[in-house]
């Protein structure tokens, strides 16, 4: 019996071709050496700490900062924490962040669009300004920009005013300051019902269209209850908003807002350079959409307006959605450049953070963690909305 | 006649008005009329275009060309005109210095006999139709980095007694290895278990005295401690027992495993030699050297080292062992992640501290270390889709012929899937090449940096140094990075055509 | 065991470039490798600037040279290392230079937590303020409100925030990076004020289209002594780098120049033979050769001629010795006698 089975099984594999055996083997060697360098990497650090007398310790996040920051996006001064200055790096970054996104997807929609268009003219500057962008380093445009916005910029004495009440010198550009007063809380809060509202209308129109086939114009709807809401409710609560409106005083303005030119030099040049890339995207994107699409969408008797909202655009983004994300987390990371110009991010203030209490390791794991959440929300966030508008396949 | 003509209504006496021509549709007016006017937004668009253009192309000419000013011997003659603009003989003082850095005057003829040798190399490297790819890609794989290496540094190393020793241990230990790649794992284990136990004793000693601290003894003068002494001899023993195992050996197999061994021992060797031998070349520190140079040198490494690595993370990634898959994703995201200048912060003040005490790196060849690894988890991707590109039927088709995975891989997959990633790794160099100017903010000084330090000279200080500096440094850099992108289309062409059905 | 094969490791690996030091004893380093390891200044002139063909000048990058003239008797053996503001404390602590002379102030946090030591004070200096002549002020306390250009990691931006909070004075602080980056705003007009040590200033200005359109402000608002640093816990190498310094004060007390080093040999002056090493074994108390003082200053020469050359009257800068003069000139310059 036994015999038989033996006869019957594959010949037993030696023990060094097994191939399962051979793969864990592996792996615990790999395991074995990565925890060996990890070890080596940790027990070094923490040696040559000691020899200066020093150990990780983050403690020193609360020691008073002593310095001040050109752009303070929440409440600090030279008393606040070493962390609340990080923090406010941290904001500025996303500051930077937003505005870049939002500026390089329009800029870069116009380029690649451009690039299609059948105006030759057209095309062929959109194609020359992809091919000029994009084959210069960014950390150049950042300084070109910084010194193109500074230069022809004229001093606070002789600002550009704009009606007098925004200014444009080369300290930034100076517009006057809302200051909120009682009641202004009901016009976030109309805002916030018209959003819902926008969205339960739209809901409701599209049902009633699968259901009865007509149409309601939800968007112009939805837009009027956004924006409409919030006026009514303005209005009605006794327009309570005043402007602290910027005057010249001594050396600048004083009072109002001020936008920083090394905002304006960093923006223009992250969204330049990040539409150069993005018009690419787009422009391969809609390249990919076959023209049968646009012809079977025409057969059906929708128009150019409706087939390319409904037909083109849709598939797409398909195309454009995955990367056009790494493109944004590029940017993102790209705008720690802002250390060149004097913008103070996340790096800079860091920087600064860590040459002022010599704590490197701890700085440098700060930035480590802060970056890498940062590109893992947005590809989260980004996945969600890629799984949403991928193609439904049964 | 005359009389039916008139007396019928309907028919006509008189030419009907004649219509206009169609509009031209050949020539420079008719193409004008097709591309650029035709529909009245078109027009306008036309209009504003060209305004533009104009406006722009203006703009330069007259900034470099007609306010420049060309010829003067410091920053007086740029000074003295008002209003003046690009001020060119500030370029024509410091573009030595754009190229070459700090690097001494008298020795400029090493970086250029590298310039050059390099473009060579790489023109016919780049071009398909050339013949001897094979000898060309070792040249500039092996030789050409090598040679760059001794010409730009000057060579005659010293290596440190301990550094030598650990390439001879090393060595040695790969002798180890030799019966095993002979005649595969199972057999080499059985003919050489002898060495593999003394060498495994090696191991267990060495992890033993990771926990208790041995004894010392005096040996010639320096302190080495009695467990030291024991792993060497150890290791020395099984690698010789192995070597004479394999030359005693009558097999064919045996024997051409022992002579690629021994063949890669004399090229290590050569390698050091090579390093340590006084050419009579005046040493030159990295701090001296500057400009294109250090761009080149940063770009080149980064993409040369990156390769290897990346290829490996991207086979990792795809790998079926969990550990490893694991490692490659969590490196490779990582590095993603974050952006370079914080990779290279890190790289130039962390690193210090991650070496043991005593080890120290050459403030140039960290930022190597790190753009390499950063360049590495981009090229990994890159190398991935590429991967991911051959279709299943060539690894079952390798597996059917009973190809291990390192065969199979080195002999099928990857000869195709490089071949397709080709454009995706020039496009990984353009970004990388553009990147390098990054190294300014660690303190080095790249073309962008060189330009930078440049504006600090007091002697060419004028209002439009620095638009002219940065012009001249955009226009280097673009001209190099268009040229790349160029060639990458062009490879892209050339490469689909073997890839797109013809016929059924 | 462990450290042998890590160096096994890294010695195929890694080791290409990779240089040794940092160890406990600086000075038997420095003597083994057969050069200093300096960390100096880019972009300052007076104080760490090289040129063209990559000649530094200045006092700090003298100051390297007579730590090199007093171990080799010669002073080319130096390599300096550029550092920016923000590196040069980390690139000291983790030994990739044997010395930082960076014209670097001496605070009781970089003296204490910073694991680093400071051997002297090469330069007292101070924090002063430049503005536009066209601007019409004239001291410093009428900046209110105004834009205000220096650099990040510096004890200047340390400094300015201090003062402007003690005189209830708002501004606005453009903090960079690198020296030449704040000028080149200031030039171009982003802020109104530039700030850093008045001998900085006075570098700096030198670098503008018009120097003369610019004014330095009288008001000096911090105490800056700037000098050598070296790591805490090496007091071999630590009393070299300071008695260096002692050494070139006490030669332009003692009147030794670079000139007549030679004819000062024969003196017979006690103070001047001890100098010069020739009663006495000060040298090689301190790990050196009896004549160490003597070759510093055949080399260098002393601080005085080392000063006049790289920030008095025989260069651009002119800046007059003021506090830096010897104490008995009203300065503050004094060293310990060598005895």
């Amino acid at each position: 019996m036994t015999a038989v089975i033996d006869e019957a099984r594959p010949q037993r594999v030696s023990f060094f071709n097994d191939p399962k055996v051979r793969s864990r083997a592996a792996q615990i060697v790999f395991a074995l050496l990565l925890l060996w360098v990890g070890y080596e990497i940790y027990h070094n650090t923490s040696a040559n700490l000691a020899k200066l007398g020093k150990n990780v310790d983050f403690n020193f996040l609360g020691n008073t900062a002593g310095f001040d920051i050109i752009q303070r996006p929440i409440e600090y001064s030279r008393e606040s924490s070493y962390l609340t200055a990080i923090l406010v790096g941290f904001l500025n970054t996303l500051i930077i962040a937003i505005l870049g996104v939002i500026c390089a997807t329009i800029l870069g929609f116009v380029i690649g669009v451009m690039r299609l268009s059948s105006n030759w003219l057209l095309a062929k500057m959109a194609a020359g300004y992809v091919e000029i962008i994009r084959n210069i380093p960014l950390l150049l445009q950042i300084l070109f920009w910084y010194t193109a916005v500074l230069k022809p910029l004229p001093g606070p004495k002789e600002s550009l005013s704009f009606l007098g009440v925004a200014f444009l010198n080369n300290r930034g550009f100076i517009i006057p300051k809302p200051i909120w007063g009682d009641g202004a809380g009901f016009v976030g809060i109309a805002f916030i019902i018209g959003c819902i509202a926008a969205i339960a209308v739209s809901r409701w129109a599209r049902q009633r269209q699968e259901r009865t086939g007509e149409q309601f114009h939800s968007f112009w709807a939805g837009l009027g209850l956004i924006i409409g809401l919030p006026i009514v409710a303005f209005l009605l609560a006794g327009a309570p908003v005043t402007f602290e409106y910027p005057e010249l005083k001594g050396f600048n303005f004083a009072g109002g807002t001020t936008i920083l030119p090394e905002l304006i030099a960093l923006l223009l040049a992250l969204s330049i350079y990040t539409a150069s890339f993005i018009a690419e995207i787009v422009r391969a994107g809609i390249m990919a959409v076959s023209h049968g699409q646009s012809e079977a969408a025409h057969a059906l008797g929708l128009r150019a307006q409706p087939t390319l909202r409904l037909v083109v655009i849709p598939q797409a983004l398909r195309v454009i959605i995955p990367p056009l994300t790494s493109q944004y987390l590029n940017l993102t990371k790209n705008s720690s450049l802002a250390v060149a110009i004097a913008y103070p991010d996340l790096v800079a203030m860091g920087g600064v953070v860590m040459n002022q209490s010599g704590r490197a390791v701890e700085i440098v794991v700060i930035w480590m963690i802060v970056y890498l959440a940062l590109s893992l929300f947005t590809s989260a966030f980004m996945n969600w909305y890629n799984a949403r508008v991928r193609l439904v396949e049964r | 006649m005359t009389d039916l003509s008139s007396s019928h209504a309907w028919v006509r006496t008189k030419d009907a008005e004649r219509l206009p021509p169609p509009p031209n549709t050949t020539g420079v007016v008719g193409w004008l009329l097709q591309n650029l006017f035709n529909t009245p937004l078109n027009s306008v668009f036309t209009i504003i275009g060209v305004a533009f253009i104009a406006w722009i192309g203006w703009g330069i000419i007259e900034w470099a060309i007609i306010r420049g000013v060309f010829s003067g011997e410091s920053r007086d003659a740029c000074v003295a005109v008002p209003d003046s603009g690009a001020c060119w003989p500030y370029v024509a003082a410091k573009f030595h210095q754009f190229v070459y850095g700090f690097y001494p005057f008298d020795q400029r003829w090493r970086v250029n006999i590298c310039f050059i040798v390099g473009a060579i190399a790489l023109a016919t490297m780049a071009i398909p139709s050339l013949p001897y790819k094979k000898w060309n890609a070792l040249f500039l794989l092996v030789v050409y980095p090598l040679m760059t290496f001794v010409l730009l540094t000057g060579g005659n190393l010293d290596f440190s007694t301990s550094t030598l020793l650990g390439i001879v241990g090393l060595l040695l230990l790969s002798a180890l290895i030799v019966p095993l790649l002979a005649f595969g794992i199972e057999e080499g284990v059985q003919r050489n278990r002898t060495a593999l136990l003394l060498a495994g004793a090696a191991l267990l000693i060495w992890l033993v005295t990771l926990f208790i601290s041995m004894p010392e003894i005096n040996l010639l003068g320096s302190f080495v401690s009695v467990s030291t002494l024991a792993v060497v001899a150890l290791l020395l023993a099984a690698a010789i027992m192995s070597l004479v195992h394999e030359a005693s050996s009558r097999d064919v197999s045996a024997r051409s495993a022992l002579l690629g061994w021994v063949g890669a021992c004399c090229a290590v060797i050569a390698v050091l030699l090579v390093m340590t031998v006084d050419f009579g070349l005046v040493a030159v520190e990295t701090q001296q050297w500057g400009g294109l140079l250090v761009t080149m040198v940063v770009a080149i490494t980064g993409i040369v080292a990156s390769l290897p690595l990346g290829i490996l993370l991207a086979l990792g990634r795809r790998s079926k062992m969990p550990v490893v898959r694991l490692f490659s994703v969590v490196f490779i995201e990582v590095w993603r992640g974050v952006p370079l200048i914080t990779v290279l912060f890190m790289s130039s003040i962390m690193l210090p501290l991650f070496l043991p005490e005593g080890v120290n790196f050459d403030k140039l060849l960290r930022a190597l270390v790190g753009t390499a690894l950063f360049s590495a988890a981009y090229m990994a991707e890159t190398v991935r889709g590429g991967l991911q590109a051959i279709p299943k039927g060539q690894y079952e088709a390798a597996q059917a012929l009973g190809l291990s995975y390192w065969r199979t891989m080195s002999l099928i997959v990857l000869p195709q899937a490089l071949k397709i990633v080709i454009p995706g790794i020039v496009n990984s160099f353009i970004s990388l090449f553009k990147d390098t100017t990054l190294v300014l903010i660690i303190g080095l000084f790249d073309l962008l940096g060189i330009v930078k330090a440049s504006f600090a000279d007091p002697k060419w200080a004028a209002p439009q140094t620095a638009s002219t500096g940065f012009f001249v440094a955009a226009l280097m850099f673009w001209v190099f990075c268009f040229g790349m992108s160029r060639y990458s289309i062009y490879m892209e062409r050339r490469l689909a055509t073997g890839h797109k059905r013809r016929g059924i | 065991m462990k450290n042998m094969l890590m160096s096994l490791a890294l010695g195929a690996g890694l080791s290409v470039a990779a240089v040794s030091a940092a160890s406990a004893a600086t000075l038997d380093d420095v003597k083994a490798k057969g050069f200093i390891q300096c960390g100096a200044n880019t972009s300052l002139i007076g104080f760490g600037f090289p040129d063209d063909q990559n000649n530094w000048t200045g006092l700090d990058v003298d100051f390297c040279r007579a730590l090199a003239a007093a171990i080799f008797n010669d002073p080319t053996k130096v390599k300096f290392t550029p550092l920016s503001a923000k590196e040069r404390f980390t690139a000291l602590q983790s030994g990739e230079i044997d010395v930082l002379s960076r014209n670097t102030t001496w605070t009781m946090s970089r003296d204490t937590s910073l694991g680093l030591k400071f051997a002297g004070v090469t330069y007292y200096d101070g924090q002063g303020f430049m503005v536009k002549k066209s601007l019409g002020v004239n001291s410093s306390l009428n900046l209110n409100g105004a834009s205000v250009c220096t650099q990040t990691g510096t004890t200047t931006e340390l400094n300015l925030a201090d003062y402007f909070k003690a005189n209830n004075m708002t501004y606005q602080v453009v903090a960079f990076e690198q020296e030449q980056e704040v000028l080149k705003a200031y030039e171009d007009g982003r802020c109104d004020v530039y700030t850093t040590d008045q001998s900085g200033i006075y570098a700096q200005r030198l670098k503008l289209a018009a120097p003369d359109d610019h004014v330095v402000l009288p008001e000096i608002i911090s105490k800056e002594p700037l000098g050598p640093v070296v790591r805490q816990g090496d007091d071999a190498w630590f009393n070299v780098v300071k008695w260096t310094y002692f050494a070139l004060l006490n030669a332009e007390e003692l009147g030794i120049t670079s000139k007549n080093v030679g004819e000062m040999m024969n003196s017979t002056n006690p103070e001047v033979t001890r100098f010069m090493g020739k009663e006495g074994d000060f040298g090689v108390a301190i790990g050196l050769t009896n004549d160490w003082a003597a070759q510093i200053v055949k080399h260098v020469g002393n601080y005085g001629e080392i000063f006049e050359r790289n920030l008095g009257e025989s260069s651009q800068l002119k800046i007059a010795r003021g506090k830096n003069a010897l104490w008995t000139k009203g300065g503050l310059q004094y060293a310990p006698p060598i005895r």
